[in-house]
């Protein structure tokens, strides 16, 4: 990224959500983006996933300039290459676990057997496989984010993105998620992780401190 | 997405809100059923209609007195009054080689007794020729027999109703009957006919023509009734009609001609307009049920802004979301039609069983149309919601609130 601004018109008023970040995030690389309330880091983390475009500046993934991709190019590279989990899980409460996680590969257009493969393995690889056929509410929060988990990884994305992924969670299935992401990325996943947790950030090789939309410490352990 | 994938999507998305789901399929499907329920009705009557003027008879012209002016201009200034019809007329126009038969007709009402038994009847004054022109059936004895049209004959054929009430279970057959002061011998019995575009067969008493305008002391007919010769003999035996009759008349055209073509082409037109104009007030119903659909697909985009937004983020691009939430719709409007389309068949069949002289088959366009309708409102109504779910920002449509 560099020189990347993102601002919102709030009423009459402009409110500078990322004022000029300039951040490089090598393949691989284990990062916590932490900070106060307010100060950018959701922001940053939905830039970086294509869900949202920068005001000014420039944004190259994988080597690629995306800043300019059109709506349906900027899809296929969610799709492709990134995996996003949320706070509040996100899953779809009328579909079973399986098919939750299978919903990135339908939207892709991959073939149904093959679906099946990869939705067993990605649900064997977070541990849920006796819960394959159950609907989100028959399932524990720890155990709804690593459905999210799964699915976020079926597509075998190179970037994983997490906004307070344990936000949501009491400790002990909030430890298991972390040590889930942190499995995904020991194989080489680049994990992106925002959080107000100290000690969950502190666990990452590399730390972003985020204050008022610009990067204040980027520390490497 | 392969279509059946987009297919399958919206069909768990119409199964996991059952009871949203199940509204529409009502109000769906009550549209549809309204459309093909009342063309069935519609048509039904215009088949009873034009199937009772078909049995009138065959290759039918009727012969009025008076020019009917339907088509303006000044009325006749010199020999305002019509003249009449005479049974000269009708034998004159039975000449043209167009025409197979000829029935003059003289009508009346007067009391018909036998013995100590009375009642008020329909007097026919007609010939021989009208039992084949106007498709009677004789039951017992035979119709009034042929010869000159001018010449009166004591002879009266009885209706069936006629018959029963005065004769009860005797044979009426070769028995004296009295109209108004004259004695007629009954000849025939008709079979029972049945009410045909008013006229009470049934109710009615048939004696020789002449007969008739003596009982009534008239010389002029009701009307003639002529069969071309065949189905193309209809418009020129029209034309002949007339120019026998005009030069008969001395030039003056103070005679209508109606043919039964026409009038059953008149009655076709105006019950197939009925049927529309009913057809497309049920349409309505469809419209309503589409206006539904947006509005309650409106509740579901903001209701599912978050799904929406979790689609987004898993490769979805905007068009992948517009094109979910109409196929969501559209199928919705197919199974609705086809609910409706069940219900509106079913139920006309079950109007049929129970009232088996209305035959509720509908018609294959106003299914098909109906359909049609259905998907064409159900999916255009939906575009508006699917506008909406298509152009929610991801970002905010995830945020939680
Ligand atoms: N869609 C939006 N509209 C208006 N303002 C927004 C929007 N999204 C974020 N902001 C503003 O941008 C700033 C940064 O927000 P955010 O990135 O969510 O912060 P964080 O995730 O660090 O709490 C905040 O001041 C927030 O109010
Ligand atoms: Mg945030």
């Amino acid at each position: 990224m560099r020189g990347v601004v993102r601002t919102f018109q709030v009423g009459d008023q402009t409110v500078r959500a990322l004022d000029g970040v300039d951040l490089d995030i090598e393949a691989g690389e284990y990062v916590s983006i932490m900070g106060p309330s307010g100060s950018g880091k959701s922001t940053m983390l939905n830039l970086i996933g294509l869900l949202d475009r920068p005001t000014d500046g420039l944004y190259a993934l994988a080597g690629q300039d995306v800043t300019a991709l059109d709506d349906d190019q900027r899809a296929r590279v969610r799709g492709e290459r990134i995996g996003f989990i949320f706070q509040a899980f996100h899953l779809v409460p009328r579909l079973t676990a399986a098919e939750n996680v299978e919903l990135p590969l339908t939207l892709a257009g991959i073939a149904p057997a093959e679906r099946r493969r990869r939705v067993a393995r990605a649900l064997e690889a977070v541990g849920l496989t006796d819960r394959a056929h159950h609907v989100p509410a028959q399932l524990s929060g720890g155990q709804r984010q690593r459905v999210a988990i799964a699915r976020a990884t079926v597509t075998e994305p190179a970037v994983l993105l997490a906004d307070e992924p344990t936000g949501n969670l009491d400790r002990a299935s909030g430890h298991d998620v972390v040590r889930v992401l942190e499995d995904l990325n020991a194989r080489g996943i680049t994990l992106i992780v925002v959080t107000h947790d100290a000690e969950m950030g502190g666990r990452a090789r590399r730390r972003i401190r985020m204050v008022d939309g610009r990067i204040a410490e980027d520390a490497r352990a | 997405m392969t279509a059946a994938d987009t297919l399958r999507f919206a069909f768990r998305a119409l199964t996991g809100f059952r009871v949203r789901t199940a509204l529409m399929l009502l109000a769906m499907s009550i549209g549809v059923a309204a459309v093909v329920l009342l063309t069935s009705l519609g048509e039904a009557a215009r088949t009873y209609v034009t199937g009772e003027f078909a049995a009138l008879g065959t290759n039918l012209l009727i012969v009025i007195p008076g020019r009917s002016e339907t088509t303006g201009g000044a009325p006749p200034v010199t020999g305002a009054t019509a003249r009449d019809l005479t049974i000269e007329d009708a034998v004159a126009l039975g000449r043209s080689p167009q025409v197979a038969l000829i029935a003059p007709l003289t009508v009346g009402e007067t009391a018909l007794s036998a013995g100590t038994r009375s009642r008020n009847a329909v007097v026919m004054g007609t010939t021989h020729e009208m039992e084949t022109v106007r498709h009677l059936t004789v039951e017992r004895g035979r119709f009034l027999p042929p010869g000159d049209p001018s010449r009166a004959s004591a002879v009266a054929v009885l209706g069936a109703t006629l018959a029963d009430e005065l004769f009860g279970a005797r044979d009426p057959l070769g028995a004296q009957v009295r109209l108004g002061d004259r004695r007629f011998r009954v000849v025939g019995v008709l079979a029972r006919q049945g009410q045909s575009l008013g006229t009470n067969m049934d109710e009615a008493v048939f004696i020789p023509v002449a007969s008739a305008q003596a009982l009534f002391n008239t010389p002029s007919l009701f009307r003639i009734l002529v069969q071309a010769a065949d189905r193309d003999a209809v418009a020129p035996a029209e034309r002949d009609l007339l120019r026998i009759l005009r030069e008969r008349h001395e030039g003056e055209e103070d005679v209508t001609v109606i043919t039964q073509g026409s009038v059953l082409g008149a009655f076709d037109r105006i019950l197939r307009a009925l049927t529309y104009a009913v057809a497309g007030i049920a349409a309505i119903s469809l419209f309503v049920a589409g206006i539904l659909v947006m509005n309650v697909m409106l509740v579901a985009v903001s209701q599912r802004t978050a799904e929406i937004g979790l689609l987004r983020a898993l490769g979805a691009s905007s068009g992948r979301v517009r094109a979910l939430f109409l196929t969501e719709a559209a199928l919705l409007s197919l199974l609705g039609a086809v609910l409706g389309v069940a219900i509106g068949v079913g139920g006309g069949l079950a109007v049929s069983a129970m009232v088996p002289a209305l035959d509720l088959t509908p018609p294959a366009w106003a299914v098909a149309a109906a359909v049609g309708i259905a998907l064409t409102t159900g999916t255009l109504f939906a575009l508006l919601p699917a506008r909406r779910a298509a152009a929610l920002d991801p970002v905010e449509a995830l945020a939680p609130r």
